[in-house]
Parts: C-alpha cells; structure tokens; sequence
C-alpha cells in the first residue's frame, strides 16, 4: 500500500534511465574473501581472538572479564557489591537470567523484558543483562539482535550493560559476524541487528572523548570460557 | 555574481580575518589528521581497500534498479512502509503526513544530513513539534540556531566556554555549571534523557542500505540513533537512493573505513542494522517503520557518467577535514548542506549549477580531498568537470574573451614574448600604484609582493647560451 | 601520504637529447630556475634543446572551464614536442597539464594521439633526473638549511615525493629539515589566487608559518608558482628581519 504522491514509479524511470551507460573503468566487485585480505588482520586461534577483543576492550574502556564456568557468577557477584546495583533488567531463561540471579538481583522481582515491560521502569534500572548472538575480535564488538538478546532497548536504556557470552561466540571479524547473521536469520531477519563497540561515547566537544552520552556509561563483557 | 557567491565571498573573508578561530580549527583538525593515521595503520592494506570500496559503491550504482529492487522487496516484507521522494518538498509532506497521523508532540532525532538537506527539523519545528536533535553536536548547533559546521562534527567550531554559556542560557540553571566536556556533556544527556520516553516518533537518517537483507545501517557514537530507534512507537528514516550497497560484507568492508576516515576509529561505536518495524515475537520496537527513499537531484547526478562516483559518499566527512579552504573559511561559509570538496561536486548539481559554479571555483586544486577520500571519488578533478560545464552552460563574456585572446596570442610566439615584455615595463611603471586602491593587480599586491621582473627572460638567455660541452666538467675535474 | 609513482626502469641511453618545456611564467619571471635545468642537464653530459617558439600550455584557460580556449595553445606544444626524446618541464603543475590534463582534454578529438603520445615523454624536472636517469647525486654544494614545499600537482598528479629530497639529501653542506605542512597547499591554484584573493592568503599564511617554523633559509620547491605564492607573502607579511628566501629546486642543484 503507496501513500498518495509516492514518486517510486517515477523514480525507477529516472534511474533505469540515468545508468544507460554503465561506467567501464569500475574496478571488479570484491567478495568476503577479497576483503579479508584488506581489512585489520585476526590471527585464527581463539586465544588470539580472546587477546585482540581484550585489547580492544582496554582502549574502548569496555570492561572484559574471561572467567571458569565455575568462577562467572562469583565474577558478578562482586562486580554488583562494588557498582551497588539495586535493580536490574534481563530477558529470557538463559544467560542473562542467570546473571541477575548471580547479581543478588532475583529474576522473580528483576524487570523481564520479555514478557512486556514499561519503558520508565527500564530507565530506572541499575544494570541490563544480556546474552549476545557473538563476539567480535577484530574490532572488539557486540553482536546483539532484538530476536534473541531481549529487544531493543534493553542493552542501550539502562546506565550499565553487563553481556554474557561463551567463549564459542567469539568470532574473528565482521565479516564472520555478518555471515553468522546470514546463516542464523537469513530466513526471518529479526527487525534490528546491531553491533556496540565500547560504552556510549562523544567527541563533540573539543574532540574530547566522553563516555555515556546517551547510551550505557558502562560496558561489561564476560567471557565464560570452556 | 549569484547572491550565493556573494554572500561566500563575504562569509569568507570575514573568517579568514579570524586568526584565533583558524588557529582553533587547525588545532582540532590536527588530532583528527593523527588518529586518522593511526585508523588506516590498522588495515592490511588501506589502498587496496579503498578500491574494493569504490568498487561496492560503483556496482550498487551502475545496476541501482535492480539493488535498489530487492532492497524494497525485502524491506517491505517485513513490514516496512517505504515512500519515494522526488525533491525535498515531498518528503517533507511525507513526515508532515505521518506526524500528523499519528497526533505526535515530540519528536526525537538523530543525526541526518539528508534531514538537513530537506529542512526537515526546522519544517516540523514551525509547525509547532517538539524537534530534539539528540546526537550531542547536533544539539548544541540547534540551541545555537545555526547549521552544522562540519557534516562530521556538526559543533566544532566551538570552544566549552561558548558551549557552557549556551547551555546554562538554552537548558536552565542546572546546565552549564563547568566548562568541562564531561560535565557538559552529562548536562545534555539529561535533558534529552526523557525526551526519548516521551517522543512518540524518532527520526533517523541512513548511512548504508543493504540490498541482500534489506536492512538500513546507522551508525553513531553517542547511542542516541539506539535509543531514538529503539522507544518511540514510529520509526521514521530519511535516505538518498545513492545508500544501497550490493550486500552485507560490503558493509562489513565499509564500516570500518567509515570510522576511519570519519574520525579516526576502527569502527563506530553503535553499528545498528533495522530490517523493519517490531517483528512478531520481539520484546519492543517501533510498531511502524517509515522508510523515505529521496532524489532531489540524485538521479540527474547518476546519469553523469562522468561525476557518477560523487555518489559513492558514504558522508565520512575527511575530504573536509582534508580541505585547505575549508580549514581557512570554516564549515558556515559555504552556505550549503554539504560543505568542503564533497559539497562544491554535489551542491551544483542539487541546486543549480549558475548559481552555485563559486563552490567549484573557489579551489586551488590541490587535490588532498582525492587522496583522502575513501571511497576514491576524484573530487578535484570533478571540480574541473563542474567548472567546464559552468563554462559551457553560462559562460562569462570578459572570462572568456580574455581566454580567447590570451589563447591567440600564445599562438603567436614573438607577439606573446613581446606581451611578456610590456607586462614587466608595466609593473615597472605601476609601482608606485602597487598595493593602493588604484592598482591594477590589487588582487594578488593586497596581500602579497609581486616578483623582481627579471631584465632577462629564459629566451633571451637561451639564444646567448652556448652548450657547456661536457668534455669541459671533465677538464675541470682534473684540474 | 603520496605514494610515489612506480621507477621505472632506465629506458634512456647514457646521453640523452632533453628538450626544454619553460612554462610562459618561468620564461618571464624565473628564467633563472630554466637557467639552472640546462647546467644541471649539460653538466651531466646530456644534450640539452629548448624548442622554439613556445607559450603557454593552456592550463589557465583549462582550469578556468574554457577548454575550448584551452586546446589552440594545449595543441601548439604537440607540434613544437613532436621529435622530442625527453620533455623535461620546469613546473610540476605545466607539467601535469601535458601528462595528465592534456589527454582528458583531447578526448575524442583529433588530437586525442598526439596529446597521449606527448603525455609519455614529459617529465617534471627531479622525476626526470631521479626515477628516468637514474641521478640522485648532481654534485651539487650548498651550505644552507632548506625546507622543501610540494607543489600539489607534483605531488598528487604525478606522484612526486621523494625524488627532489632524494637529490636535495645528495647536495654537499645541504641540511633538508621537513615543514609540518610540507604536503598543504600554499594557496596559489591560479587565478584562485587573485579571484579568492583572501582564502588564497591564508592559506599561504598557513603555509609559511610552517616554513618559517623550520628556522630555513631557503624554501624550495619544484614548481615556480607555489615560489611566487610563498615568496610573495613573506615579501609582504614577513616579521623576521631575515626571511627565508624562496629557490626552485634546479637552482640549489645548479649550485657548485
């Protein structure tokens, strides 16, 4: 259904009109193999991966922690005695579940994004737990998806955003980030993919970096190794 | 001269007159120009790069009915209600349209440079909506009531203490307590803060459009095209039709070198892909995604064969960073959307090439804009091309008379030597006059001396010249 | 950063016939940087050649968007060039005009060959020497502290960089100390610098500030008009009582 005065016909004519001529002096279309040759290189091992998303964690102040399975929650644990989160929102039964329970923040009173939720008491929250769709090493990157990772505004809207990934999801670059999105929601792409690269920044003033101008003033990632 | 050119020509001048401000402007241009350094370090191979980048761009260009075909068709089917364009006016109708449908007050937006280019906050504004520009330049800019000085970083013209004022004038009392960017910008945050759980629409514009998934791509630093995306219950997103790219590693490629060239990051700090409004099992979201696909002049660029490439923009801004003109006369001067090399190529096209051919002009041709653009758009010679066809179109009577009979005479060697010579006696003469009101080539002696005219010109020399043999260095030599 | 364009490897014998292109200004106004290209050339042993009879190259009429005007001057050169071996030009900028500008020029006119043909035998002055002759040491003296500006159409049209530092690093005596904004723009381009008259100011300011930073005394560069820009500012606007003084390329390698 077009909206009166939709110029798309139109549109379409000039275009088809205005690339009669095609340019001959383009160079060839590349390919995720070509740019993998171009862009910042990945060594391949997951330690290496590991080391490169911590490298870029320090420079972006995202906070990492790689931690046992046995040692996350413990990790969490102090991680909430020392911010003094006193409320705290998470989606779903998985990880991030697991989180605020670890946070001393139990799921039964935790804002579930979920399962319907008001956008102010999402604002009021301490903390956001969220699982992730992936890492990224090369650029030290988030994947996160509105289908699988509680929504929209659940990993933007609280001051603090705490993921929770394994180590599995730590994928080399974003070309493999964009051929995992490819892959695992080809099908039905979910209405937002989207990466988060360090806390909220802004350079606007003077060029002097600031942290959480909109976003969260605090990123955390745990790295939940095999 | 067009009232534009006038009106350049005076905006320039003024601001070359302030040296304190240039020498601010350098300064902040200087820590871009070294992280930027540093951003293409980080590639394999930052040329090569640059090629395959211009080659994504070209492809989605040259075959942009069919990408820009599949595009719709995935976009839509998600549920996403797409609207052409074909100038500024209609799409402003169009997000009049859907403001009114929806009975909105406050509006949210995020950074747009197509949305200043159709006046779109100002439009709304008049009307009476609440327009909050949320990305933090754009902001201050609004308070300030001007336009972005850089497509980039649309306040860096502007020192804290100036920012501190405006905020503790514009906000009220509890902003602007400190000059500190910190304090600053947590100010700004908390007065936007609530504005993105009241606003019932968010405003965006489109850094990239996918043809594979269908998805639009904005990026930002700040997370407020996150949040003006992510709460409002319609989502409204404003994009020229030259955005699309063939599929998602070209996106993969382009964002990084984005960032690079935008500010010197490896990749910006918030990359979001929209694909449609809420999809069904989703937790939150916009129940309504408005896409506006514009033209306004696009198409006539794209049948340009020769300057098609000006299309391949991904707006990273460096080629203005790059800019000595823009570096001495400031981002306000132009009076355009697009300011700098990027928009003395496009500005003639979008809005009239007789009354804009100053921007084209007003360039040494020095060509750092080409060297730096990542995506290779030759830009300077593309100022050429502009300037031919102002020529061509419009030409200047004098201009070109002059033009022809300078070319005449250098078809006459002995009468363009003895010019030659009655131009240096003329200086001679003038000399007095040098520099005052009354001197001829006041142009260039207002500010500059003029070069001790030689008694000798090179012919002259040549014919006296008698070719040292080299045999005689060698006699020399053993001396 | 430029890139300088691919050496290729020497396709001339050991005594070359050079012909002279001297740019209408050089002619005129810096006949003494042409002066220098023929000892520099002769004492090298090649043989040197100053065609009769030439003008201008067009380039203020190209640059204006008057390329109707521009090709009756643009197309005299092929003529006056045609048996030449080596053209070798005193100006980065004319010389682009006659290796990159002339062939877009001509395009799909019936000089489109000639304007190609010529654009394979010019040379700016230092690329000739360094990347087609194989010279970097011209046994030159020259006891001074000099900076070097890069004219832009030397520097990203024909992708010269480090050809005149090669040869300026080869001079005896010579100390070559970089200006932060070696690679920016002096303002010149032409009539922009009368027509922009301000903007073409400050950015010579710019320009000169930086050189001035260097403590030089002598900025060189391989283009004469970026020299007349340069020179002409601190001619007007220099506060130290010594100003550096302005010197083409070819005149510190005539230099014994």
């Amino acid at each position: 259904m077009s909206a009166p005065n939709d110029d798309r016909d139109l549109i379409f004519r000039r275009i088809r009109e205005a690339i009669r001529i095609r340019r001959e002096n383009l160079p060839d279309h590349g390919d995720a193999e070509r740019y993998r040759q171009l862009l910042p290189p990945v060594r391949a091992s997951l330690q290496a991966r590991i080391e490169l998303f911590r490298e870029w964690s320090d420079k972006l102040n995202t906070r990492f922690i790689a931690a046992n399975p046995s040692d996350w929650r413990a990790e969490i644990a102090s991680l909430a005695a020392a911010e003094g989160w006193k409320s705290s929102a998470f989606h779903g039964t998985g990880l991030a579940r697991e989180a605020t329970e670890a946070a001393g923040l139990p799921a039964a009173t935790a804002l579930d994004t979920t399962r319907g939720y008001d956008p102010e008491r999402l604002e009021a929250c301490d903390v956001g737990f969220t699982d992730c769709e992936a890492l990224v090493a090369q650029t030290g990157s988030v994947l996160l998806t509105s289908r699988g990772n509680g929504g929209r505004a659940l990993s933007v809207l609280p001051p603090h955003h705490v993921v929770i990934a394994t180590a599995g999801q730590m994928v080399p670059d974003l070309l493999a980030a964009m051929a995992l999105i490819r892959e695992r929601h080809g099908a039905a792409l979910p209405s937002l993919v989207t990466l988060h690269t360090g806390p909220s920044r802004t350079g606007d003033i003077e060029r002097q970096i600031v942290l959480g101008a909109h976003g969260p003033k605090k990123l955390t990632v745990i790295l939940i190794l095999d | 001269m067009s009232k534009p050119a006038a009106a350049f020509q005076a905006a320039a001048s003024a601001y070359v007159g302030e040296r304190e401000t240039r020498a601010f402007l350098r300064q902040s241009l200087a820590g871009y120009l070294a992280q930027r350094r540093t951003g293409e370090e980080r590639f394999q191979d930052w040329e090569e790069a640059r090629v395959a980048a211009s080659a994504a761009k070209g492809e989605a260009l040259d075959y942009l009915d069919r990408y820009l075909a599949d595009f719709l068709t995935r976009i839509e089917k998600r549920g996403t209600r797409v609207f052409f364009a074909r100038d500024a006016a209609r799409a402003r109708e169009r997000v009049v349209e859907i403001v009114r449908e929806h009975d909105a007050k406050c509006i949210v937006k995020s950074k747009s440079m197509t949305g200043e280019e159709i006046d779109l906050s100002e439009t709304l504004e008049h009307l009476g909506y609440e327009v909050v520009e949320t990305d933090l330049g754009e902001y201050i800019v609004q308070l300030r009531g001007e336009r972005p000085f850089h497509i980039v970083a649309p306040a860096m013209h502007l020192r804290r203490e100036e920012i501190r004022e405006l905020f503790a004038g514009k906000i009220g009392p509890e902003a602007g307590r400190s000059a500190e960017p910190e304090a600053l910008t947590m100010d700004a945050r908390r007065a936007i803060r609530r504005k993105y759980l009241e606003a019932d629409i968010g405003i965006s514009g489109v850094n990239f459009a996918v043809a594979e998934t269908g998805q639009i791509c904005v990026c930002t630093n700040e997370g407020n095209g996150r949040l003006s995306t992510s709460l409002p219950r319609v989502h409204i997103a404003v994009m020229g039709l030259e955005k699309l790219v063939p599929n998602l590693d070209d996106l993969a490629l382009l964002l990084p070198m984005l960032a690079t060239a935008g500010t010197g990051q490896h990749l910006t700090g918030y990359t979001t892909i929209i694909g449609g409004p809420r999809q069904p099992g989703e937790a939150d979201g916009p129940e309504e995604f408005h896409l506006i696909i514009l033209d306004n002049g696009r198409t006539a660029l794209l049948a340009d064969d020769e300057q098609r490439d000006a299309l391949h923009c991904i707006r990273c801004g460096a080629c203005i960073y790059m800019c000595p003109i823009f570096k001495n006369i400031g981002g306000h001067s132009y009076g355009t959307t697009y300011m700098g090399p990027i928009g003395s190529v496009i500005t003639p096209h979008l809005r009239g090439l007789e009354e804009w051919r100053h921007l084209p002009s007003s360039s040494s041709l020095c060509g750092a804009c080409t060297e730096t653009c990542p995506v290779r758009i030759d830009l300077h010679h593309h100022l050429l091309h502009n300037r031919r066809n102002a020529a061509a179109a419009h030409p200047a009577p004098l201009e070109k008379l002059a033009l022809r009979a300078y070319g005449w005479l250098a078809g006459r060697p002995a009468l363009f030597s003895l010019a030659g010579k009655l131009g240096k006696l003329a200086l001679r003469a003038f000399s007095p006059l040098l520099g005052t009101a009354l001197d001829p080539a006041r142009g260039w002696t207002r500010c500059r001396a003029l070069p001790e005219p030689p008694r000798q010109s090179f012919r002259e020399w040549w014919k006296t010249h008698e070719p040292e043999p080299a045999s005689e260095r060698d006699d020399d030599d053993e001396e | 950063m430029v890139f300088d364009r691919r050496v290729t490897p020497a396709r001339f014998p050991e005594t070359v016939r050079v012909s002279l292109f001297i740019p209408c200004f050089v002619d005129h106004f810096f006949p003494q940087a042409g002066i220098a290209m023929v000892r520099v050339l002769e004492r090298l042993g090649h043989e040197v050649d100053y065609p009769a009879g030439q003008t201008c190259c067009g380039q203020p009429a190209f640059n204006a968007g008057y390329w109707d005007q521009a090709r009756p001057p643009a197309s005299r050169l092929f003529r006056l060039f045609e048996d030449a071996d080596a053209v070798v030009s005193a100006s980065g900028s004319c010389g682009a005009m006659l290796k990159v500008f002339n062939p877009e020029l001509f395009a799909g006119t019936s000089f489109e060959e000639e304007a190609a043909d010529l654009a394979g035998r010019v040379w700016e002055f230092s690329d000739f020497l360094v990347s087609e002759l194989g010279v970097e040491d011209v046994g030159a003296r020259f006891p001074h502290r000099v900076t070097f500006h890069d004219g832009c159409h030397g520097l990203r049209e024909l992708r010269i960089k480090s050809q005149p530092r090669r040869l300026l690093e080869n001079v005896e005596g010579l100390e070559l100390v970089e200006m932060a904004e070696a690679e920016s723009c002096c303002g010149f381009g032409g009539t922009f610098a009368v027509k922009f008259s301000h903007i073409s100011e400050a950015m010579a300011e710019v320009k000169c500030a930086s050189a001035l930073a260097t403590g030089a005394e002598f900025i060189v560069s391989n283009d004469s008009s970026c020299l007349m820009q340069i020179g002409g500012w601190l001619g007007k606007n220099a506060k130290t009582p010594n100003p550096p003084r302005v010197m083409h390329l070819a005149e510190v390698l005539a230099t014994q």
